[in-house]
């Protein structure tokens, strides 16, 4: 039985300038990656599919068979494309890990490019993170600089160039075919599959893209074993992850901790919901994953658990929010975003939110009228497995799930407003002088 | 309708069999499930797909469900048709047989019409328009939107010609993926994100794309529509006629619509095999010359030095006297407007009536080398798709251009040569002196050229009978060029084509309207070819000696010697307008017939009007050798004469009557004739050295397709978009004479003064200038392509 | 209210604003944006740095410097306009010296993020999307910038704030107002907005080693499993923290 919480990743996130290269080699930093060049990519490989390593990104699909894919005989060149576009509302660990220990992926992005057999990754960053983009440069700097990367790593014969490339805002760059877009200097709209970018993705070419904490995994399996990882978790979802536990709890923070541990105990680890109050509802990973509600408790948050319980593991971003918050509002604001960060291109997507967001200001008002909870969920259903990308799922996700749990709040919106149901400033984390919503009513 | 995925590819082996709505139907592999569905006369609606366009999958309007993939298994959600290629075994429902398809597709359109403005009553497109009969059809009949819709200023011109409404638009992206996928023209794309997403443009470069009219047909609602048709007419009050364009030598399939006696606007037609479903923008707006004020009508004569108007019987007369006067001191010059059958009445004309060889098509700079090539070549070929054809064209592993700029002189060879790089990787090579704007998007290689040493230079070319090489009109100006390509191919296997500019230049050739050739390719010359056109004809005897070409007729005319029948001609079109219009004052008797007044029909003793190109039915024949054919889209009591109706009034006002008055007469005769089987025309290499005077440089030039042509006239947005007028040279040029901006080109004719842009891989020793720009026409100076030319800086020619 | 007051007419969107057509933009500019091309197997695929390297050169999306990125990559104007206006981080118009971020999606507005917006409106006179009359500030309502644990957050120069308040806000405008240096509690001291777009273009401003290692809510977990004795299987124990090659150059600012 593995303990409560395995800190791997984050293990030396506590330590000073854990960031700078000797540090992380003091703590046997690219060790694996000696190991990694000593062997074969395809028994590279053959570890990360033996680990049951999962993508950590959100969908969970394994690694290594995702890694697999990459056709052999395609003459054109391959590329890994990390995708560190963290944007799902509520999810905070790449950043975090990249700001703390950038080599951790670093060594992870040559030893799977190793593994792939490409000679070209790129590190797809959000733009809004400066401090996170400037400790990826120097990190990819100073691996250059001891040739951990660039031409004849380690003596090994093999090369790599390692690009840092900036985002601009997009969430929908974080939809891997879109990020490839993006990453070719076009507008981050998702392809079109198949061809999978695995056939043909960036310049068409065969491409790999995994998400940060996935390729950050990868140095920690090859350096103690796929047996080492597979034997924490639960029998499909194996491994340690990191969980991410905000909003009204005493203690937020990150936790490392094999899948499969539940809320529930996470709770008691950041000393439960803030003093005085208690779980109404929260996301297992992030806004796209339906809610669920404090009957989900004791729910493993692994991947089969999740999509048990009719919602998914995602990117195990524990959002929580309190008694103190409207459903309605908090509805209509994560609505609001997939408004905002829809891309455009296809229909439903770009038509159903800003219509959604248009019947949900109603309800928050207390101006919605009767039929109008149909007529949501009639939205919903022409938007949800209708658009091109997962993009528009996870609104629909949002919005019916909130309405599955709490439809009487709905129901209230039909005549009284969301903020005298639940005056807004008792959920904020400090004093609010003046009833802001009140005086906009 | 086009029913399989991959036109031309598909064999017996490739067919898999799929179930529509419980429908077995067997498609080609590859197919996409909403044309499979086509095939058993299942329309699914939709806006982004287009057949010529990849597939997309934007709008979510052609959902299906597929409650089994061929393997047992269904997809959980619905599929876009547009976007599934069907799998053996698949089963489809659609709309009409599954609830989920039909709510799926309800959706989609309540979703598109929540922000559409209901204006369908004042929008070009209402009454055709796809996003209208869907909401007919299957939209509900209230809205259950209450909120606001999008607003956008509207319309905005993305280009002088293009006007775009945002607010109308559903952003299908069949406008930008055309301007990018099809045109390579990308001035348009779609800018900002998620509900503000819309088509926009850079402000300072509009979509000046000489193909910018095909996204107005390919709009699925009323978002773009032309500055020339705007509010124009109701499409139910239009009357739609197809008939092929007579531009250019590409031979395409047009749809006229008109009303009221005229044509208020043309678009492309479906011609998988020709232009498939698109045309340039000079056939699509061009169509305003001669419809104007200067338009003739009835006839004219000259009468104490003055044109005044004449019946017909009198205009007729006059004409008769005037080339009696002539005797066989005549000159026939048709130009390039003329149909096959008026071409036939011309060179019949010539020949019976006349008596002389003195004819020819060729309005612009040529050759003895030319016409003996043009007879040699090109005379008597018949289409044959697999060797040289826009579908050969697609199919080729290297296409090479000489002394021919596709994008200019035969627009749809270049969209269909552009479809075969991107699509089969056909290598375009291109000897010409820089890579012009199309040939970079062909990708084509340069052979950088100094005009005058294009044979050198395709001499140098590997090629094999994969490759087809096409030579344009400006070939005939250099010396052993068109000479040598014939070699070139003889000796490589290699397809050679010529491409004129045209519309009329392939059927004149047919028709026998040169010096040395007579109607089906017979060599005047030879004696058995005359005796089977004087046994057609029922005459005795045809004129033996090769004819005057063009430039020795009008070199004849100069002081007297020789009377003309001038059809479509224009001097600005010569190597010498000046010359010309010498020549036409100084010939002993001018006819002329012309659809409106021009330094033609000024100069003439007698003019006789002629019918529009919609007025008249007739054949074009293309640079394939295509028939395509004209039809009469108005049709009134009086109809105009055509060509050959008034050919033939003469000819039996001269007692020697055509025997034809009607196209499908002509044609018949032209038919019975059948092609020459017997010897050929020799080739005649031309020996003339081009080099540039010391101190100067060698001028190269052709025409743009949106220039100073007068067929252009009438439309100013058209004519609004053509390319900016300006010089080429090479950087070594420029800095050899001091060049920065703008040059000074000229001769001792005159100068001509013009933004200069300076191109890295320019052929040495060369400047570049367009052929007619409006108000710059080089035949002003006398100059061809391969002229030598003296350049400055501008301010210093004095 | 949610704050996002619902619009329906969007009179300048479409493009840039092209009636400004100042420029810094010199041939060093261009010369900058040739090396990051260079960076990628394909050129077009720098357009997005180049575009951030255009906003520290001219603190917007200018005409000339779109011109300059299709010149560059060769491509179309529209086609560099289409990218530009797709991605939020690109300013239409000049921000201030200090681009200051609000995240108001569900979590930090539920936590107080409306609240602080309105603050920060209130405080500066001007409404979200604006700019200071002095050029000093600029604020944008932002999305969530995967900062959720320490909630609500604010973003100066793209540099985190955490677990902000109404009076901690106050605090750090006054500060900047006054040109006082300020640290992010997880990044460096702030520079500009500008400053920090020449960083986003790849080009580094040698401040990568300020600030600390994480925040707080990042290390709970390990404390907490430190505190209980937990850690990953068969792991080797962890060793001490390395304290060499340590505190010389913390948060040291330039």
């Amino acid at each position: 039985m593995t303990d409560v919480l395995t800190p791997v990743l984050s293990a030396n996130w506590a330590d000073e300038r854990a960031w700078k290269l000797t540090n992380y080699e003091r703590r046997g930093g690219y060790r694996a990656l000696r190991t990694a060049l000593g062997q074969s990519p395809a028994e590279v490989m053959e570890t990360v599919k033996e680990s049951g390593l999962r993508g950590r990104g959100g969908a969970g699909f394994p690694t290594g068979m995702k890694w697999s894919f990459v056709p052999k005989d395609n003459p054109n060149p391959k590329y890994l494309v990390v995708n560190a576009d963290e944007s799902e509302p509520g999810t905070c660990k790449d950043m975090p890990l990249m700001l703390a220990s950038p080599h951790t992926l670093v060594e992870g992005v040559i030893i799977s490019a190793y593994a792939i057999g490409c000679s070209y990754a790129f590190i797809y960053c959000r733009g809004e993170v400066l401090h996170v983009v400037r400790r990826l440069q120097q990190a990819v700097r100073e691996a250059y600089s001891a040739g951990y990367a660039g031409k004849n790593i380690l003596g090994s014969g093999y090369d790599l160039e390692v690009v840092v490339h900036a985002g601009a805002g997009a969430y929908i760059c974080g939809e891997e075919t879109a990020l490839l877009d993006s990453l070719e200097g076009r507008r981050g709209q998702p392809r079109l599959r198949p061809p999978f970018p695995a056939v043909a993705g960036l310049y068409a070419s065969p491409t790999v893209v995994n998400n940060v904490e996935s390729i950050a995994s990868v140095p920690s399996i090859i350096d103690h074993g796929a047996s080492w990882f597979s034997s924490m978790g639960t029998e499909k979802s194996k491994g340690m992850t990191i969980y991410s536990l905000s909003g009204h709890v005493k203690r937020p923070g990150q936790f490392e901790a094999p899948l499969g541990v539940t809320l529930r105990q996470l709770l008691e680890l950041s000393g439960g919901i803030r003093e005085g109050h208690e779980l109404k509802f929260w996301t297992p990973g992030g806004s796209s994953t339906p809610i669920l509600t404090p009957e989900h408790l004791d729910l493993p948050l692994d991947y089969e658990s999740m999509a048990g319980a009719g919602t998914m593991l995602g990117t195990k971003a524990l959002q929580c929010f309190d008694e103190t918050t409207s459903v309605v509002r908090t509805t209509l604001r994560w609505i609001e975003f997939y408004k905002h960060e829809s891309c455009g291109k296809c229909t439903p997507c770009r038509e159903g939110n800003w219509w959604l967001v248009q019947i949900l200001k109603k309800f928050e008002a207390g101006r919605a009228e009767s039929g109008d909870i149909e007529k949501l969920l009639d939205i919903a259903d022409d938007i949800g497995g209708r658009s091109f990308c997962a993009l528009a799922d996870g609104a629909v996700a949002c919005l019916t799930s909130a309405i599955k749990y709490f439809r009487d709040e709905f129901e209230a919106g039909m005549h009284t407003p969301a903020w005298e149901l639940f005056p807004y400033g008792r959920s904020a984390l400090f004093e609010v002088a003046d009833e802001r919503e009140g005086a906009h009513a | 309708m086009t029913v399989t995925a991959k036109p031309g590819e598909v064999v017996a082996s490739d067919l898999i069999t799929v179930f529509i709505d419980g429908t077995e139907v067997q498609v080609p592999k590859g197919t996409l499930a909403i044309r499979a569905a086509e095939m058993i006369g299942v329309a699914i609606p939709r806006f982004c797909d287009h057949p010529l366009l990849d597939p997309v999958g934007a709008c979510r309007q052609c959902l299906v469900e597929v409650p089994d993939m061929g393997n047992g298994r269904g997809m959980p959600k619905p599929q876009a048709s547009c976007t599934l290629e069907c799998a053996p075994g698949m089963k489809i429902l659609t709309q009409e047989t599954s609830a989920t398809a039909a709510k799926a597709q309800k959706g989609m359109i309540e979703f598109l019409l929540i922000n559409h403005p209901l204006d369908c009553p004042i929008c070009d497109k209402g009454g055709e328009c796809p996003l209208q009969n869907q909401a007919m059809s299957t939209g509900a009949g209230e809205s259950r939107y209450e909120g606001v819709k999008r607003t956008f200023p509207k319309p905005i011109n993305i280009s002088a010609q293009i006007l775009l409404d945002r607010e109308r638009c559903v952003l299908c992206a069949r406008c930008t993926r055309f301007s990018e996928q099809i045109s390579g023209d990308p001035f348009i794309t779609l800018v900002e994100r998620g509900a503000l997403q819309q088509v926009g443009y850079y402000e300072d470069h509009p979509y000046n794309s000489y193909f910018s009219g095909n996204v107005i047909q390919i709009c699925p609602v009323g978002a773009l529509t032309s500055v020339s048709y705007r509010f124009q007419s109701r499409p139910f009050d239009l009357v739609s006629t197809p008939t092929t364009c007579e531009h250019c030598a590409g031979g395409c399939q047009l749809r006229t619509d008109h009303r009221h006696f005229q044509v208020k606007r043309r678009l492309a037609g479906d011609a998988p095999e020709v232009n498939e479903e698109w045309n340039c923008d000079r056939g699509r707006f061009a169509f305003k010359s001669a419809r104007g004020e200067d338009r003739l009508t009835r006839p004219l004569v000259r009468d104490n030095g003055v044109l005044r108007v004449a019946s017909w019987p009198e205009a007729i007369d006059a004409a008769v006297a005037g080339l009696r006067a002539a005797g066989s001191k005549v000159g026939v010059l048709t130009g390039g407007r003329l149909t096959i059958e008026d071409a036939y009445g011309y060179s019949k004309f010539a020949r019976h009536v006349l008596g002389t060889n003195n004819i020819d098509f060729r309005a612009r700079p040529h050759s003895d080398e030319e016409a003996a090539f043009l007879a040699n070549r090109v005379a008597g070929t018949v289409l044959d798709s697999d060797t040289l054809s826009y579908t050969a064209l697609q199919g080729a592993k290297q296409v090479v251009l000489v002394a021919f700029e596709p994008e200019e002189e035969a627009a749809m060879v270049f969209l269909r040569l552009r479809k075969a790089v991107l699509r089969n990787g056909t290598k375009v090579v291109t000897v010409a002196p820089y890579a012009s704007n199309g040939s970079v998007k062909l990708k084509a290689e340069l052979v950088a050229t100094v005009p005058g040493a294009e044979a050198e230079a395709l001499a140098g070319i590997e090629a094999d009978a994969d490759t087809i090489v096409l030579v344009g009109e400006r070939a005939a100006v250099i010396p052993g060029l068109l000479t040598a390509a014939a070699e070139f191919a003889d000796r490589t296997g290699a397809r050679l084509g010529w491409i004129p500019r045209r519309a009329g230049d392939r059927g004149a050739i047919e028709a026998g309207c040169l010096p040395n050739l007579l109607p089906g390719g017979r060599p005047a010359g030879e004696v058995l070819a005359r005796v089977d056109v004087q046994a057609a004809w029922g005459v005795e005897s045809l004129p033996g000696t090769t004819g005057l070409d063009a430039d020795a007729q009008l070199a004849a005319a100069r002081g007297g010697g020789l009377a003309l029948v001038v059809g479509g001609v224009e001097p600005a079109d010569f190597t010498s307008a000046d010359d010309v219009r010498e020549s036409l004052d100084e010939a002993s008797f001018v006819i002329s017939l012309e659809q409106r007044q021009s330094e033609v029909t000024e100069r003439a003793d007698v003019v006789f009007p002629i019918a529009l190109i919609e007025e008249r039915p007739g054949h074009f024949l293309n640079w394939e050798h295509r028939r395509g054919r004209v039809n009469t889209v108005i049709k009134q009591p009086n109809q105009p004469m055509t060509d050959l109706r008034v050919l033939a009034a003469l000819a039996d006002a001269m007692g020697r009557p055509l025997g034809v008055r009607t196209a499908r007469q002509a044609l018949a005769e032209l038919d019975e004739l059948g092609a020459w089987e017997g010897v050929k025309v020799p080739l005649n290499r031309g020996r003339a050295v081009l080099e540039p005077a010391e101190g100067e440089l060698a001028l190269a030039t052709w025409r743009e397709l949106i220039d100073g042509s007068r067929s252009n006239d009438g439309e100013p947005a058209l004519q609004a978009t053509a390319k900016p007028v300006l010089a080429r040279t090479s950087p070594e040029v420029a800095e050899l004479y001091g060049l920065t901006d703008a040059v000074t080109v000229g001769n001792a004719e005159g100068w001509l003064t013009l933004p200069l842009e300076i191109v890295p891989a320019m052929a040495p020793d060369t400047v570049w200038v367009p052929a007619h720009a409006p108000g710059t026409a080089l035949s002003e100076l006398g100059l061809v392509h391969g002229a030598s030319v003296s350049v400055s800086v501008p301010g210093g020619e004095a | 209210m949610s704050g996002h007051e619902f619009e329906s007419w969007f009179p300048d969107s479409g493009g840039i604003d092209y009636e400004d057509t100042a420029t810094a933009i010199t041939d060093a500019t261009v010369e900058e944006m040739r090396q990051i091309a260079a960076r990628y197997p394909q050129p077009r695929s720098a357009l997005l740095p180049m575009l951030h390297l255009v906003q520290s050169v001219e603190g917007r999306i200018s005409p000339a410097g779109v011109r300059a990125c299709a010149e560059v990559l060769g491509i179309t104007t529209a086609q560099v306009s289409g990218v530009a206006t797709f991605y939020t981080m690109y300013r239409r118009r000049p921000g201030g010296r200090h681009h200051v971020g609000v995240c108001t999606t569900a979590l930090c507005a539920v936590m107080g993020g409306d609240h602080l917006l309105d603050r920060v409106c209130d405080k500066l006179g001007i409404h979200e999307g604006e700019t200071t009359a002095d050029g000093t500030f600029s604020i944008e309502r932002i999305e969530c910038n995967a900062a959720c644990d320490f909630a609500p957050v604010m973003m100066v120069n793209w540099e985190f704030f955490d677990n902000m308040t109404p009076a901690k806000a106050d605090e750090l405008l006054d500060a900047l107002a006054a040109g006082t240096a300020v640290k992010s509690p997880r990044g460096a001291t702030l520079t500009s907005w500008r400053e920090a777009e020449r960083v986003l273009a790849g080009f580094p401003d040698g401040r990568a080693d300020e600030g600390p290692t994480a925040g707080e809510a990042s290390t709970l977990g390990l404390r907490v499993a430190r505190e209980k004795g937990w850690r990953a299987p068969d792991a080797p124990p962890p060793v001490p923290t390395p304290t060499d090659e340590a505190s010389d150059n913390q948060g040291g600012a330039a």
